[in-house]
Formats: structure tokens, sequence, C-alpha cells
């Protein structure tokens, strides 16, 4: 699969427009000084031949120099994995215990008024673009509260706090979408779990409420809730570029733009190679949880 | 136990010194990808060289040519031989002396990269340093731009590296950033698209006279200076200054000028007063654009005030310019520029009608990303349909169309017959600067004009050393370059920097300067 997503992406690039050299060489160069930059790049040889070279350096491990800043993508990659990671996750740690529980408890109060706002909710959510999201956030929390920063990032080695407090706006942005979704999964498993049999003998036994809720219907719907969260940390990790941009945090979403921008192939390549093995592995460990999660699947 | 409370003391200490050190934060026009500002042309790297490397020469804010690193020169009656004295206390970042031999190996390398530097290569026979601290130009035949060239203020600068790195072949980037300027790169610390940090230069010894423009005494009153490389969106910057996590913004969105002003903790500087020219560019290879008649015909269609209204939109930030030439600078004329300043829609159609226009398209892109010129092809496009042209207007990002620029392949395979850019004052402001106004064909700037007039008064221009003549070759070559239809200048415009009140000692110039600056 890997080898499929380098061969797409390596032709995407060479087809698509953009000449890298005329854009490093700025507004006053001339043709010649780009034919040169371009031959200093390589870009001047057949694309098999680019393409043989690239191939043969990825299999040994190196995903190549960026034509920009000239050193190792897997350098960049490194640099930029720690902000999107840490959002990845905090965005991921508040959509479960938010999105959960709300799911769980609109499915047990089916129809009610709690159901009814939760799939209000999730229209909303799918429907307000993350822009609009994190400007209307900024200018309650920041510009008008003043209680968290409006741009930036803090490593967790400048301190726990700083580093919570630059991330609790983008998280909670991007975690609106991931809680409408992860609600309607979990309610909509949680509903149906609720209708088995297990569920009448476990409440014919006396079992209180919660635990027939919690060990018995949620425990029973942890697969496909398990299933989508896993796809939205897949999806997370290539699809912040939005909530990075407005809020100015130097992660991989950033780096993908820049680099499409600057048509920085070698860059380009790696990020998505790399996305696609982050998909893959993820996708990996959902499979693998399920044994776990449910004791009658085996592999 | 004690040894403990020393170091815990210590820390203390250096904690504190840490937090009480000045730090400038700026959010920079642009991203800093390329930190070779003789390799490249971009804003960004020659803003970066500003930081690290001096100059041999300053331009004042004047545009007067003054010396920097240059103690005192002189000039042989023939003009053929420029001998020079480096002054004293000049040292590189590591700590070893400016000697004129890196002067000489890094003029060798910018003469190679830059236009300017290319034309002024093509009088030079030879260049030497006869002692540890001079240097000397020989000169085939005599030359009136010597000192423009060496201090010109725009890209691509002639910084001063030392030998060993500008000895790196000119087709290369250089990995070594000494300089001998008053802030040093911290390269430990460069994360690309995330942050840039310099850090003040404490063997940096500055000129006695005030500074003035990118000449005069560079003093240094931050501790650090960190360009916010992450920080892109437009109303980000802007919420980013309100609320103090930023000092300065070089260039806000003209649209967000009116909520910077509003608020009494910001201050709009405009340290950029000659500014930068709109103009759009022929390609003269393909039809219509390769006839003359048609070009006269666009020139007529396009006045000015249109295009600055639209794109800039703030009254105070905009004025005509009837010249190539940047507008208040010595070459600045009106001369020739009646077919566009004194034209009307009516003349446009009546030129084009009786130029034989066929009906081909103009095939006219639009950079939808970047936000300081993407109206610009909308109102071309809307002047030349009323002129009764058939316009193709497409929209691309700035990248493609720098990419298709570059193509001189007929439009209908991928090429273009019109683009629009933006130049900074002096890359345009004398016609060595100026690349639309060259007529050398293929090796022109993008659009590649052929005109042997135009090019036999740039000879003359170069050779001149008579500033009246050279006036008046400007003059004149402004006059042919307004008859061949070199271009179409669209105006001119100022960006001004917003930054926090406690930052004053801004100093003009073609980019962000940050020496003189201080924060409190």
């Amino acid at each position: 699969m890997l080898l499929v997503v380098a061969v797409l992406v390596f032709a995407l690039l060479r087809f698509a427009p953009g000449d890298p050299a005329a854009i490093m060489a700025g507004d006053a160069a001339t043709a010649e000084q780009i034919a040169q930059i371009r031959a200093g790049l390589g870009l001047d040889r057949p694309l098999v031949v680019q393409f043989g070279i690239w191939l043969g350096k990825v299999l040994s491990g190196d995903l190549g120099e960026s034509f920009y800043f000239r050193i190792k993508v897997a350098t960049l990659i490194g640099q930029r994995l720690e902000p999107t990671f840490a959002l990845a996750a905090l965005t991921m740690v508040i959509a479960v215990l938010v999105s959960v529980p709300l799911g769980v408890l609109a499915a047990w109060r089916h129809g009610g008024w709690l159901d009814r706002a939760l799939m209000g909710f999730s229209v909303l959510g799918f429907s307000v673009p993350v822009f609009v999201l994190a400007y209307l956030l900024i200018w309650l929390f920041s510009l008008e509260l003043g209680w968290l920063p409006v741009q930036g990032y803090a490593r967790i080695a400048d301190g726990i706090w700083n580093f919570l407090r630059h991330l609790i706006l983008p998280a909670t942005t991007l975690s609106v979408i991931y809680i409408a979704l992860i609600a309607r999964v979990t309610r909509a498993a949680v509903l149906e779990a609720l209708g088995e049999d297990y569920i009448r003998t476990a409440r014919a036994k006396g079992l209180p409420e919660r635990r027939v809720l919690v060990r018995h219907a949620l425990a029973n719907a942890a697969v496909p809730i398990a299933t989508v969260i896993g796809i939205g940390i897949a999806i997370l990790i290539g699809g912040v570029v939005v909530t990075e941009s407005v809020y100015a945090i130097p992660g991989l979403g950033r780096l993908t733009v820049d680099a499409v921008l600057a048509r920085d192939f070698p860059t380009i390549q790696g990020v998505i190679l790399f996305f696609s093995l982050v998909y893959v592995a993820v996708n990996l460990l959902i499979d693998l949880s399920y044994v776990f999660l449910d004791p009658r699947i085996r592999y | 136990m004690r040894r403990l409370a020393f170091a815990a003391a210590a820390l203390a200490v250096f904690s504190l010194a840490t937090a009480q050190d000045k730090v400038l934060r700026v959010v920079p026009h642009s991203n800093l990808n390329i930190l070779d500002p003789i390799w490249t042309t971009q804003y960004m790297a020659r803003n970066h060289g500003y930081m690290v490397y001096d100059t041999l020469f300053g331009t004042d804010e004047k545009n007067r040519i003054q010396p920097q690193m240059v103690a005192s020169w002189t000039e042989s009656p023939d003009h053929r031989l420029w001998s020079f004295t480096l002054r004293p206390g000049l040292t590189f970042h590591d700590g070893k002396p400016v000697t004129g031999e890196d002067v000489v190996a890094s003029l060798e390398r910018w003469g190679k990269r830059d236009a300017m530097g290319q034309k002024l290569m093509t009088f030079v026979e030879r260049m030497d340093a006869p002692s540890a601290n001079t240097f000397r130009i020989f000169l085939r035949e005599a030359c009136g731009f010597v000192l423009e060239a060496l201090g010109k203020p725009s890209s691509n600068v002639p910084f001063i590296m030392p030998k060993r790195v500008a000895e790196t072949p000119a087709d290369k980037q250089i990995d070594d950033a000494t300089g001998s300027g008053p802030y040093i790169f911290v390269k430990e610390e460069f994360k690309p698209g995330d942050r840039a940090v310099y850090v003040k230069n404490p063997k940096y010894v500055p000129r006695k006279e005030p500074p003035s423009g990118t000449a005069g005494g560079k003093h240094v009153y931050v501790d650090r200076v960190e360009w916010n490389l992450a920080l892109r969106d437009a109303q980000a910057q802007v919420n980013a200054l309100k609320q103090g996590e930023v000092d300065i913004l070089e260039q806000p969105a003209f649209e967000s000028y009116p909520p910077l002003q509003a608020d009494k903790n910001i201050q709009v500087v405009n340290s950029n007063p000659l500014g930068f020219q709109y103009m759009c560019r022929f390609n003269h290879l393909y039809a219509p654009f390769n006839n003359q008649k048609v070009r006269q015909a666009a020139l007529a269609a396009m006045a000015e005030e249109p295009f600055l209204r639209a794109q800039v939109g703030i009254k105070e930030f905009y004025r005509t310019c009837p010249s190539m030439f940047t507008c208040g600078t010595p070459y600045g004329s009106p001369k020739g520029s009646d077919i566009q300043s004194k034209s009307n829609m009516r003349k446009a159609q009546e030129l084009l009608k009786s130029s034989g226009y066929d009906g081909t398209p103009v095939v006219l892109m639009k950079p939808t990303d970047l936000a300081s010129i993407q109206k610009l092809p909308d109102v071309a496009a809307q002047l030349l349909r009323q002129a009764g042209f058939k316009v193709d207007l497409q929209a691309m990002d700035w990248n493609t169309v720098v990419t298709r620029r570059a193509k001189k392949d007929p439009p209908s395979q991928g090429g273009w017959n019109m683009f629009c850019t933006a130049w900074v004052a002096p890359d345009i402001w004398n016609p060595l600067a100026n690349p639309a106004v060259s007529g050398l064909g293929e090796k022109s700037w993008f659009g590649w004009p052929t005109d042997a007039e135009l090019e036999k008064l740039r000879d003359e221009f170069a050779r001149g050393t008579d500033e009246a003549r050279k006036k008046a070759l400007a003059e004149a070559i402004q006059e042919r370059a307004f008859e061949i239809g070199t271009h179409v200048p669209l105006g001119e415009y100022v960006n001004p920097l917003a930054a926090r009140r406690n930052i004053s000692g801004f100093v003009t110039g073609p980019g962000n300067l940050y020496w003189n600056i201080k924060k409190n």
C-alpha cells in the first residue's frame, strides 16, 4: 500500500503545475538562473530516474532532503511531531470524555430532551467550519476575557500549564466535530445494545441501571465506537491544517501546507508517506483492540 | 548541599537574566526558507541578510549612497581605479577580522548572481586586496554606478561574508550564516516555518553617524529578535498584536488597518515611505502582445487609479505615479507616460481597432493566495474587456504564476500573456535595477521584450558618470519603454508596519530593519 502511495504522490506532484526552482529563485531571477537551480535540484533528469533515486533512498530509510531548508525531511517531521501529536491527543481526550457519556445518556433517554439536544448539537458540530469556531473562541476567551493566549505553542518541557493553556482552545475547536461524530455513533451503538436480550436479563436480575449501561450496553457497543475513534485519530494527524494555521501551531499540518505551496517535493512526499504509515498503524491497532473489546473476535 | 544551593542560586540568577532580556517579537511579512541572500532575490532572505551581514555602502533616507563598512575611498581621474579602505574594528561573528580578501570574494560571488552586479562585472577588469584592510576595483572602462551597485539596498544586496563562505559556488546555497552584522543568527534555534532567532552581536562597532536608511550607526538596543514564522493568518496576527503576544507586524493586510488604528496600544508606522510599485507585464513573444499597437491599446486602457482603489483601498496609502522608476527618487519622471496617464477608454478602443487585433484571448494569470496583489488581475481583465480585448482570466496560486511566467510556451500550451506583480522601490528606481525595462529579448526578465534602442540607451546610462546626463538618459529609456510597451506601471502604495506603542526607533528602508529599535 505504501508503495502505491509513493508512486501516486510522486506522479501527482510532478504533473501538477509549479516549479520549485522558479519559486526559490525569487521575483527578479532570470530564466537562466531558474534553469541552473532546477539542474542543481536534479529536476532536469527524466522522471523515471528521479523516482528511482527517491525510492532507493526511501527503501533505505531516507526520506530525502528539503529543497528549501536543506535538512533531512525526517528531521523536519521530527520537529513538527510534538505539536501535532499533542494537539491530536488532547483533542481526542476531550472528544472521548465528552462524547461517550453524552452518547450513552442520549441512548438511555432516547427521544427525551437530552437526546434531541445532542442530535441538534451534532448537526451544529458538523456544520460550523473549524475556522469560524476558532475565531469565536479566540474572541471570547482570549480577546474579551483574556484567559488564554491567542496563538502559539509551548512545549511540554516549558511547563505543563503553559503547554496546556496554549492547547486548550485549539483542542476544543477541533474536538467539536469529533464530539458530534463519536456521540452519534455511541448513541446509535448503545441504543442497539439496549434492545438486546442480555440487557433485559440484566435488568431482570436487578442490576443497577448505571451498571447495565456501562458494563453491559457500552461494553457491547465498544467495537464501533473504537473504530470511529481510531479513524478520528488517523484523520486528525493529517487534518489539523486549518486549526494549526489559525492558532499558529508549528505542526505537521502547517508543514504540509508550506511544502505544498512551495512545491517542496521531498517534504510533501515524505510527509504523505508518514501520514500513510500512521494511518496504517492506527488501523492495525484498532483491529487488534477488537480482540480485547469483544472476546468473540479471533484472528 | 552547599553546592546544590549554589547551583540553585546560579540557576535563579540565570533565569532572572533570561527573563529580563529584551526580546523583540516580530511577525515578518513572509516565511524565511532560504538563508542565502545572494543565491535568491527573495525579500525575506534580504531581510535576514540585513540582520546578519554588513554592507560596504548603504543608502540613506534621502537615497544617497553613504559609506558603511568602508572608511574612505578614492577614484582615479579616469574613473577606472577605485580604492577602498575598511574602517577599523570590523570583525565577523567568529571573531576573525574582516579583510579586503573577504570583500573581494563576496563581491565576486554577488557579481555572478545579481543583475546590477553582473552589469558591474562587465566593466570590472579585476579586483584585489593589497593589504588586510583595503581592496581595489580596476575597471576596463569608466562606468557611473560603482557606488550605487555596492550600496544597493535591495535584492541582491552585496553583503560581505567571510572568504571561506563567499567561495561557495554562486549556484549553490551557503551553509554558514557567519557575518559581521549587528545580529548573530542562532542556527540551533532556527525551526523552518516556526521561528528564526537573532541575538545581539556584542562585538559590532556601529558607525558614529545617526542611523538613516541602510546607512549610519546600526545600534542594537534589544538582546534578541524572534521572527514568528508560524503566525500567517491575517486575523490571528492582528489578535496577537492586540494582546501583546507579538511586538511588530511587518505587513498587515490592508483590511486590518482600521481595527489596528483604533487600538490605543498600537501604532502604525510607515518605515518604507517610498513603498512599492504595482505593474502588469506583457508577454512580448506571443499574440496579442507581440504587437506594439496592441500593447499601446492596453496601456491606454489601464489607468492607475482603479487598480489602486481596488487593491489598496485606503487613500492615504497609495498614489498614482506616471513613472516606471519610483516617484520621488532621482529618476522618477512623467516623461513618455502620456499614453497611459492622459489616456482614456475611447482612445484605447480606437488604438485596439487600428492595431489589427484578431480577438486572440489574453491569458491573464491571477494569484488567489497573495492578498497584496490578487485584485490587480480582476481590474486589468475588466479594463481590457472594456477596451475590446477578449480575456481569459485564470486563477491559480502565486507559486504557479511564478512557475508559469518563466515558461516561453505559447499561451494555448501552458504559457501566458499577462501577469501582475509588485516591486519594492529600490528594485525599480533606476534603469539598471529595474528588470522590466530591459530589451535583451530572451535574456530579459519574464515577458522578454527585444529592443536594440532600449539596450543602447541602458548601456549609455551604465557608462554615464555625469548625473545630469544620466537623468536625461533615464528619461529617454522610460520614453522608449512606454513607446514599445514593456509593461504597465500601476501606481505606488505603502504598507506600513503595526507595532505596540512601547516600540520606538524605527529606521526607514526598503525592508524592515531591526537596528536602533527600542522596547520599553
